[in-house]
């Protein structure tokens, strides 16, 4: 099981928490143009990655904030969190 | 009965209580602190079931988790258990345990006419042999198999036995009580740190108990317990005796299982059976000490073969003789050791050492005792079927390829030790890559991976000094780091005699002419005949291996089998063993109990069962509930000999014709605020929001990014930046975190607050004709005409003194209200509604009624919003907005949900109005055609028309929007049923909608 550090409550345990998925995929402005695969790629297809991974969890039985999580999906460690509104460097 | 083989003195059992069991029907004695198989043993019990297979005879092999054989049935307090480990398995006053695996008894099996077929059943049979003809399986082969495989049989009662979960924090855990366990322990509590210890036996000290050594002048037993008792009195310390930790995963979770019943006749009150204990340590020691491994040899599964460490720790700690005419056979001194106690206790055996002419302190002391010592010597065959009765022995050359004459030696027993295998499982699980060291012949675990550090035997230390100064210095270390204490421990002064270096040998080779069975794997019967096939037949990854042959599987897992398996793939292979590499290493170490995985996570407790204020109403006007979520809701409200079929008929019917009340406070409620709330909803409904007038209501359709409707429900303005959502019972949640989600990630300008104020309020929907002049009467200074509050119109009222809302809104279609006070205020709100109205005759309804009203109404629900569906299969569509977007609205343009036929919902009526459809069925247009019929659609929820008196089904169906008229099936093979049908518009009733308006 998982061990987050929630950037607002500090280190949790992951049944704290519910999956969010690729954190970096960003919603297409509303009321633009969007091409078919611009918005299939945001809908629907994401990589599988092997190795770090920025991802979303929100902390659902916590603050319920939704955070970022930079975990390596082959090990699970987890090397860095971040804020929803933080930049990832 | 008398126990026999029970030594005058010694051990660490109490004498002084003496208790009867019974295995296989009949009664012995034993005594308290025994486990059933030192009990049996001490008794000459020495045949305890049948192998898996052959159904051979089996006895004990070892003394602990390793055992593979000695597999029982238990029954305890009226219940059984199946798979337990005799060696485990304390005894206690009346217990009971029979053999598994043979029929009609242990002593005459029939099964046992495998053993002469054999040849028949080499690795693979069943893959092999029951692949054809196909229409064979179901009928004999499936059946034969499961009649054949496995040991116990699981009991069908249900599980009255209580488990728990425990969640545990600590800076260092330790797995295993032995030497570096208990030093590591006490170096690190000396320090301060929060430590946990954890011994899978019923006592402490691990290999200290039965080995002859010195610890700081006492013998190494008392020094364990001298720092037991030490440990126990520290407040930063626990120490948990059968408590066994069976998984290592991410982040330095540890899982442990925890006994706390088992050793007694019953569980007491209050007490769990099992507890299960998560523990997130900082820091974890793995101290689980080595196993033994056998050597082998032909028949060597023969009751009375066992491993010279079990034979050794039932004198010492039980004060059992395994046998009066022991012969010992080992590749290393720990054999030795054996024959020493044993001879300490008068009893002469003869040691047969593969080794040409080993010298150690340990060979010393043997040969000044007089002990028979061979040389060049092995165990050919074990002679005797239910138990060992000579053995067929003979010298081996250098090489270990010849054999020298045989000659056969009487003996009762056969005590074999082919070195020590360290136990890995923990370290390897927490994603240790191990690595294979030589001078041992066994794996250890390599560089860490997690905050883990293995040291003593599991590291393959087998020092006792070594161990003691390495596990010291380990536990001030790490505590060191985490308290930042630093206590000065002094290393207690060892005397432990040396050992040699032990032999590689580990397997005999078969005499010419001979076939005898030489068993790799006891518990699965795995020979080396069945690794040879394997691999003659191309199996190479060990992986490969082990799936095809069996070996290292079932509840022992190989923990003594897993080396020589590889030994014998690598020899065959002519590799080297670490090119081989081991099967993966899974949790759990040992086998759990379900009951302890499942914790009290049961029936009920499986999930909350919330209630409304009102439950207590509910229950006093006999309403039978049902489960809506987590929610418990009233189905119906009985009244006589109704059944639910007649209730909800006369239910919804007073709704259409009187008044009814019924109990909405399970609907999901969010408050949203802020100066953008507007906005926001504008943004995740589908409709036009940002003209919604303070004091009105407007029904909203949700969706995902994907299309797909997610949520439907009501909104309302309660003043200017401050909008009260309701959402579906089911979806509560999810649009809570969806809410959250966009607001957080983006569009964090949003200034917007959202909060959950579901249980904040009570609801009450009052439905029917009657329903305004009811609530006239309810608010006497409030203006509830339909001026005053038309449809979709909100105003706050004052209900005998309790703040209401009201909201003049209608999910059955009749005109209606819902009512909302403070949840505290629920019970004494829904008893005046009943009190006043009954001048209008209301009666409360249940969901089955509200299901009739929206199902007729062609209102949609959870059943047509069922995560396949868009707006325009719900006949939502005119909720679409086209000038503004929303979530999800670039994915309404897709294809699919564009297509000239796409499904909509319909209204399906039977022919002969008298058949009911069951929710489910498919439609078709012909009942005749091959199967697979094609489906055009499905019914997604039925109801009993009080409306026409007739059944009225709502259904998805292809093109559903021209099909209006159409004669089709409803068919359900489930139920067996085809009934014909029509397709007639889903508003059923009031297609207009005039009443909500009324």
């Amino acid at each position: 099981m998982l061990y987050i550090n929630c950037p607002h409550c500090g280190m949790r345990s992951q049944n704290e928490f519910s999956y969010g998925g690729d954190a970096s995929v960003k919603r297409p402005e509303l009321n633009k143009e969007v091409s078919d695969e611009e918005w299939d790629n945001f809908v629907y297809n994401r990589k599988s990655l092997r190795g770090k991974h920025l991802e979303l969890w929100q902390h659902i039985s916590g603050c319920r904030q939704w955070i970022k999580v930079e975990r390596d999906t082959a090990t699970h460690a987890i090397f860095r969190t971040f804020k929803a509104d933080e930049e990832v460097a | 009965m008398t126990q026999a083989f029970r030594i005058e003195n010694g051990g660490l059992i109490n004498r002084d209580k003496k208790l009867s069991f019974k295995f296989n029907g009949k009664t012995y004695f034993g005594y308290e602190g025994d486990t059933l198989a030192s009990a049996l043993l001490a008794n000459g019990v020495h045949l305890v079931g049948r192998s898996f297979k052959y159904h051979r005879p089996r006895g004990f092999f070892g003394a602990g988790v390793d055992e593979p054989y000695a597999i029982v049935q238990l029954y305890r307090n009226g219940e059984t258990e199946p798979n337990i480990k005799a060696t485990e398995q304390e005894l206690f006053e009346g217990l009971e345990a029979k053999s598994v695996n043979c029929w009609p008894s242990v002593n005459f099996d029939i099964g046992a006419i495998n053993n002469f077929l054999k040849i028949f059943l080499p690795a693979g049979f069943y893959y092999k042999t029951f692949m054809w003809p196909k229409s064979f399986w179901y009928r004999i082969y499936e059946p034969f198999i499961r009649k054949a495989a496995g040991l116990g049989v699981a009991s069908t009662k249900h599980d009255n036995e209580r488990y728990e979960h425990k969640y545990e924090y600590c800076d260092l855990l330790i797995a295993g009580s032995g030497p570096s366990g208990l030093a590591g322990a006490y170096a690190a509590a000396k320090n301060g740190a929060k430590v946990i210890l954890a011994e899978d036996k019923p006592r402490f000290g691990g290999s200290l108990l039965t080995s002859d050594v010195n610890i700081g002048n006492q013998s190494g037993k008392d020094w364990a317990q001298g720092i037991i008792a030490e440990l126990k009195t520290m407040p930063n310390v626990v120490v948990k005796n059968r408590s066994q930790i069976f998984g290592y995963y991410d982040h330095n979770m540890l899982v442990m299982s925890e006994k706390v019943s088992d050793h007694l006749p019953a569980t007491k009150k209050y007490h769990p059976n099992k507890r299960l204990w998560y523990i997130r340590a900082k820091e974890v020691l793995i101290s689980s000490g080595s196993i033994e491994r056998p050597i082998v040899f032909g028949n060597n599964d023969t009751p009375g073969v066992m491993l010279s460490s079990a034979a050794k720790e039932y004198l010492k700690v039980y004060g059992v003789l395994v046998g009066r005419k022991p012969l010992v056979f080992t590749n290393n001194d720990s054999g030795y050791e054996t024959a020493i106690e044993l001879k300490k206790h008068g009893v002469d055996s003869v040691i047969l050492d593969s080794r040409k002419n080993p010298e150690s302190e340990i060979i010393d002391e043997a040969k000044n005792l007089g002990i028979n010592i061979k040389n060049s010597f092995v165990v050919v065959a074990a002679q005797g079927y239910k138990k060992v009765k000579s053995a067929d022995i003979a010298s081996i050359s250098e090489d270990k390829k010849q054999l020298g004459k045989i000659e056969n030696i009487q003996c009762d027993c056969i005590c074999v030790s082919g070195f020590w295998t360290p136990t890995i499982h923990l370290a390897s699980q927490s994603g240790n890559k191990t690595k294979f060291k030589e001078e041992i012949d066994a794996f250890v675990p390599g560089q860490s991976k997690q905050n883990e550090i293995t040291l003593g035997a599991a590291n393959g230390v087998f020092s006792l000094e070594e161990t003691l100064k390495t596990s010291f210095t380990a536990g001030s270390e790490l505590s060191k780091k985490i308290t930042e204490n630093d206590n000065k421990i002094a290393i207690p002064n060892v005397v432990e005699k040396k050992s040699s270096q032990h032999d590689k040998f580990w397997c005999v080779p078969l005499p010419k002419g001979k076939n005898y069975k030489r068993f790799l794997d006891f518990q699965n019967d795995v020979a080396v005949s069945d690794v040879e096939i394997a691999l003659r037949e191309g199996y190479r990854s060990i992986e490969h291996v082990k799936r095809y042959t069996t070996l290292g599987m079932a509840t022992d897992q190989g923990k003594t089998s897993n080396l020589n398996g590889l030994q014998l793939v690598s020899e065959i292979e002519n590799k080297v063993v670490p090119a081989v590499g081991h099967t993966t290493f899974r949790p759990p170490y040992t086998p759990v109990s379900i009951g302890a995985i499942v914790g009290r996570e049961v029936g009920k407790h499986s999930k909350p069962t919330r209630k409304s204020p009102m439950h207590s109403w509910h229950e006093k006007n006999n309403a039978v509930f049902v489960d809506a979520g987590v929610w418990l809701r009233p189905r119906y409200y009985k009244k006589g000999n109704e059944n639910l079929f007649e209730a909800s008929k006369r239910e919804a019917k007073n709704v259409r014709t009187n008044v009814g009340v019924c109990d909405v406070t399970t609907l999901g409620k969010i408050d949203v605020k802020g100066p953008d709330a507007a906005e926001l909803l504008n943004r995740v409904y589908t409709n036009a929001w940002l003209k919604l007038p303070v004091g009105k209501a407007r029904y909203g359709v949700m969706l995902r990014e994907d299309g797909i409707v997610m949520d439907d429900g009501t909104t309302t303005r309660i003043s200017e930046n401050h909008y009260h959502m309701t959402t579906t019972t089911a979806q509560a949640a999810n649009v809570l975190s969806h809410l959250e989600y966009y607001l957080q990630l983006v569009w964090p300008e949003l200034n917007v607050n959202v909060v959950s104020t579901t249980e904040q309020w009570a609801g009450a929907a009052i439905a029917g004709p009657k329903s305004r002049d009811l609530l006239q009467k309810l608010f006497p200074n409030s203006d509830v005409s339909n001026e005053g509050l038309p449809f979709m119109g909100y105003m706050e009222g004052d209900l005998f003194g309790v703040k209401a809302r009201i909201f003049r809104i209608s999910f059955s279609g009749e005109l209606a209200y819902e009512v909302n006070v403070e949840s505290d205020y629920g019970n004494f709100m829904w008893e005046k509604i009943i009190e006043v109205g009954e001048e209008f005759n209301i009666q409360p309804y249940g969901t089955e009624a509200l299901s009739t009203l929206r199902i007729e109404m062609g209102h949609v629900a959870g059943s047509e919003l069922d995560g396949r569906t868009i707006p325009f299969d719900n006949a939502l569509d005119g909720l679409v907005s086209k000038k503004k977007d929303f979530i999800g609205k670039r994915s309404l343009q897709r294809s699919a949900f564009i297509a000239e036929d796409r499904q909509r919902i319909v209204g399906v009526v039977p022919l002969d109005k008298q058949t009911s459809i069951p929710e489910g069925s498919h439609l078709v247009k012909d009942d005749k055609a091959p199967l697979p019929n094609p489906k055009l659609g499905h019914i997604s929820a039925s109801c009993w028309s009080v409306e026409y008196d007739n059944p009225f089904s709502l259904a998805i169906l292809k093109d559903g929007k021209n099909m209006i008229g159409q004669k089709l099936f409803a068919m359900s093979p489930l139920k067996n049923k085809v009934i014909p049908v029509e397709i007639v518009s889903s508003h059923y009733v009031d297609p207009k909608g005039e009443r909500v308006r009324s």
